[in-house]
């Protein structure tokens, strides 16, 4: 059972390949960058090894740290899980629950970060290639931390996602999966103090140092201990290795179980929760905006705005922007001066979050094709809430920055960059979104699952969305960032002015020319989310 | 989507031009979607005024045809009018002289009821007054007003099918196509969506149905036209289409496919043999 699991999972994998020439090639491309990337880190584990070997664990500690780390929490956070082999789908198929964990957890291993992080994990430990006992123990720790890995990944997202259906849990959830992005910033911190406290010696030796302190420490974590193992066994330190080992063997017997617990709740609630059955009176935002095709897309936009989970978790991460930001700021030494990158961080955020609306939509698309609403109306539909909604709250984030800093003089470079960052993106994601859709959470499902095979589609269409609004906002990027860190009042002004008319300039050519694509396209958008089943 | 695609009659009949005075006329529609080719020349006239069934085993094509006929799906070949109008060259004005209901698409399911219909109203371009009396009408015929305020997304799929039936008919088109309409829809509802197509039929409209319910097709429509392997097999008249037979007998007929055989002996036996 457990073998069929894995085979059916690289049939999946090897038909990825068949599907489209696109997903082949970024295929391809992902896995020679997975390998480019895998090869440096190997080398340069090795040649540090036979350099200096204690030093190298250190590194290799605190590095794998956060790679197991990035695991437990990305998934949460951003892409959400591979779910191409959705637990759900066997629940038919009376597979008992201990084959079914087994068989998914090796199984987790076919995909390619999986395979990068398994083929680095085993390579960093060729940095003991000297001390025989030494690299047994790093070979351990190795498949140790990829285990850990992969089950804490999927033990985190199976316990976390009933919550995250639930609208009420879902803020908490967020601001809980802050918590260790927020400890980066005293980690660093520490580490920069480290630093100074050994000044007196060399750079190397003092950076030395400080690695050694933060090694330990992390050795001792759940996320460090597996690498740490290696160092342990160097030292000599048979009592601190047992220790460790436990550590490790604990923290993955645990997440097991919690997985375990999670898969087995998952498999006999009915699909897509959080159906409270809650009512809304009347029309909502249908009654209050003009009763025209423009005003019902708004108002339909806005509505999914609030109550769409997906759109929902995609906003959660604005209002918690100041919170990261001044806890970051706080800890680092660069105070308040980091909430200035609040207004524009927060305008870029909201007008990413429609670069795939049709995707969101799905297949009720559908509706907006038979009726055969115009592009004008579905793009600006589209914008104009998040514009109304997103205007306000950036300028307030633009003031609030500027008193937190203490830096009243940047209010005009800073209001600059955030109007060209508003309309810049929001005009790119109107244009893009017409043409590059790609698969994402269905309607109902959790908003922190990933659809299958799309992961590079999803790069693609979001890189260039990314990429082109970032080309367009360099000049007003430019001016502002000289007017605001000079500082030079004449060059914010100038950055005000340059940022206006950049922003209003590529919102209104941008829903233009996706207004255009939309109407030459309509029915391929709708049979390309068609595809998507 | 069948492998029946048998080729095309080898030396085509002259296609007699569209039909302008037709609700709906169809000449040589095709579509391949990869290897597969789903709809090979499909030419259908659907008369004004009339309550047209279209029928077929699974994957014969029927959705493919609608899709292309509704302007969701744009075909490889061949032209759809729309009382005259032709859709693929003109799709607003077309559009807006049809409601759809596709099937297998999903709803905005996040709306209410009653936020649906209002939103599919507006979209339509009808003003405000207009829409909510209508919207208050079909949550009446379809027997939704104590849902109107409940999540569609709550709905179950009976009244899932009602809602968006609902939505294509609220700025009264002239044609009506409907993509399975009584899929999972319970008997008394049915029978109430009858009497309305029924009722909009006599004053006029044209309904087109989709259904591999023989029988109902056989009591509720006016018009059949058998499709099987991306080819109209039969059109016309349902009596003229059945002839002495019944319409589930012609169609067995005219599809084939039927086995007489003794297969999967092991099945009736499972009680016994575990």
């Amino acid at each position: 059972m457990v073998a069929q699991l894995v085979r059916l999972k690289l049939t999946l994998l090897a038909n990825t390949f068949r599907r489209s020439v696109w997903q082949t090639i970024g295929l391809v491309v992902g896995s020679l960058y997975g390998l480019g990337v895998l090869v440096l880190v190997v080398a340069a584990a090795i040649v540090g090894g036979t350099a200096d070997p204690a030093l190298t664990g250190h590194v290799v500690t605190v590095a794998g740290a956060l790679v197991v780390l990035a695991w437990w929490v990305v998934p949460v956070f951003a892409f959400g899980v591979d779910a191409t082999l959705d637990p759900r789908r066997f629940v038919t198929f009376a597979i008992p629950r201990r084959t079914l964990l087994a068989g998914l957890a090796l199984a987790g291993l076919v995909s390619i970060p999986a395979a990068v992080t398994t083929l680095g994990a085993l390579g960093v430990s060729l940095a003991w290639w000297r001390q025989p006992a030494a690299l047994l123990a790093a070979l351990v720790g190795g498949v140790l931390a990829t285990a850990l890995c992969l089950v804490g990944s999927r033990a985190a997202t199976t316990a976390l996602a009933p919550l995250l259906d639930s609208r009420r849990y879902r803020e908490v959830v967020a601001i809980a999966a802050v918590v260790p992005l927020v400890l980066v910033g005293p980690a660093f911190g520490w580490l920069a103090d480290g630093v100074e406290v050994a000044a007196g010696g060399s750079d190397a030796d003092a950076l030395g140092a400080a690695v050694a302190t933060l090694a330990q420490v992390v050795g001792w974590t759940p996320l460090g201990a597996p690498w740490a193992l290696a160092s342990a066994v160097h030292d000599g330190a048979w009592a601190l290795l047992v220790a460790r080992l436990a550590i490790s063997l604990g923290t993955l017997a645990l997440a097991w179980v919690v997985w375990d617990r999670a898969l087995a709740r998952e498999l006999v609630t009915p699909h897509g929760g959080g159906s409270s059955s809650a009512a809304a009176k009347g029309l909502g935002w249908f009654g209050r905006l003009p009763a025209t095709p423009l005003g019902a897309v708004a108002a339909r936009t806005a509505t999914y705005w609030v109550r769409d989970p997906r759109y929902a978790a995609s906003i959660a991460m604005v209002p918690l922007l100041p919170l990261v930001l001044l806890a970051v700021g706080m800890t680092n030494g660069a105070g308040g001066g980091l909430l200035l990158v609040m207004a524009p961080l927060a305008a870029w955020l909201l007008g990413f979050g429609i670069s795939n609306d049709v995707g969101y939509d799905n297949t009720a698309f559908a509706l907006h094709v038979a009726t055969g609403t115009p592009g004008r109306v579905d793009r600006w539909g589209r914008v104009l809430p998040v514009l109304a909604g997103g205007a306000p709250l950036c300028v307030a984030f633009a003031l609030v920055g500027c008193a937190v800093a203490g830096r009243w003089d940047a209010l005009p470079a800073l209001l600059g960059l955030t109007a060209g960052t508003l309309g810049a993106s929001l005009g790119i994601s109107s244009a893009v979104s017409a043409r590059l859709v790609y698969p994402v959470p269905k309607p109902g499902e959790s908003p922190f699952k990933s659809p299958q095979g799309a992961t590079m589609a999803t790069m693609v269409a979001q890189m260039a969305t990314m990429g082109i609004t970032l080309a367009v906002s360099l000049p007003t990027l430019a001016l502002a960032l000289t007017a605001i860190l000079l500082p030079q009042a004449a060059l914010g002004w100038a950055a005000l002015g340059v940022g206006l008319v950049t922003g209003v300039l590529v919102l209104l050519l941008g829903v233009r020319w996706g207004a255009r694509t939309y109407d030459r396209r309509l029915p391929e958008l709708l049979q390309q989310v068609m595809a998507f089943g | 989507m069948s492998d029946q695609t048998g080729p095309p009659p080898a030396t085509p009949a002259p296609v007699p031009p569209p039909d302008l005075a037709a609700a709906l006329s169809l000449r040589g529609l095709w579509k391949r979607f990869g290897q597969k080719i789903a709809v090979a020349g499909v030419d259908l006239d659907v008369p004004t005024g009339s309550f047209f069934g279209l029928v077929g085993p699974n994957g014969a094509g029927k959705t493919t045809s609608l899709s292309m006929a509704t302007g969701l799906l744009r075909p490889d070949f061949g032209t759809v009018h729309v009382h005259g109008t032709d859709l693929w060259a003109q799709p607003e004005r077309a559009k807006a002289e049809l409601g759809v209901l596709p099937d297998g698409v999903r709803l905005f399911d996040r709306l209410t009821g009653a936020q649906l219909l209002t939103y599919a109203g507006l979209l339509r371009g009808l003003d405000r007054d207009t829409v909510a009396e209508r919207t208050e009408d079909l949550l009446q015929a379809m027997d939704l007003v104590g849902d109107r305020d409940t999540f569609v997304v709550d709905y179950s799929a009976g009244m899932t099918k009602k809602i968006g039936l609902a939505s294509a008919m609220i700025h009264a088109p002239r044609v009506l196509v409907l993509d399975e309409p009584f899929e999972a829809v319970d008997p008394v509802s049915a029978a109430n969506i009858r009497d309305i197509l029924h009722g909009y039929v006599d004053d006029g409209g044209t309904v087109v149905v989709s259904s591999h319910v023989m029988d109902l097709v056989q009591r509720m429509c006016s018009h059949v036209a058998i499709i099987a392997g991306g080819h109209v097999l039969a059109a016309g008249t349902v009596s003229d289409v059945r002839g002495e037979q019944s319409l589930e007998d012609r169609f067995v007929d005219l599809v084939g496919g039927r086995r007489e055989s003794e297969g999967l002996a092991w099945l009736r036996s499972s009680s016994a043999s575990s």
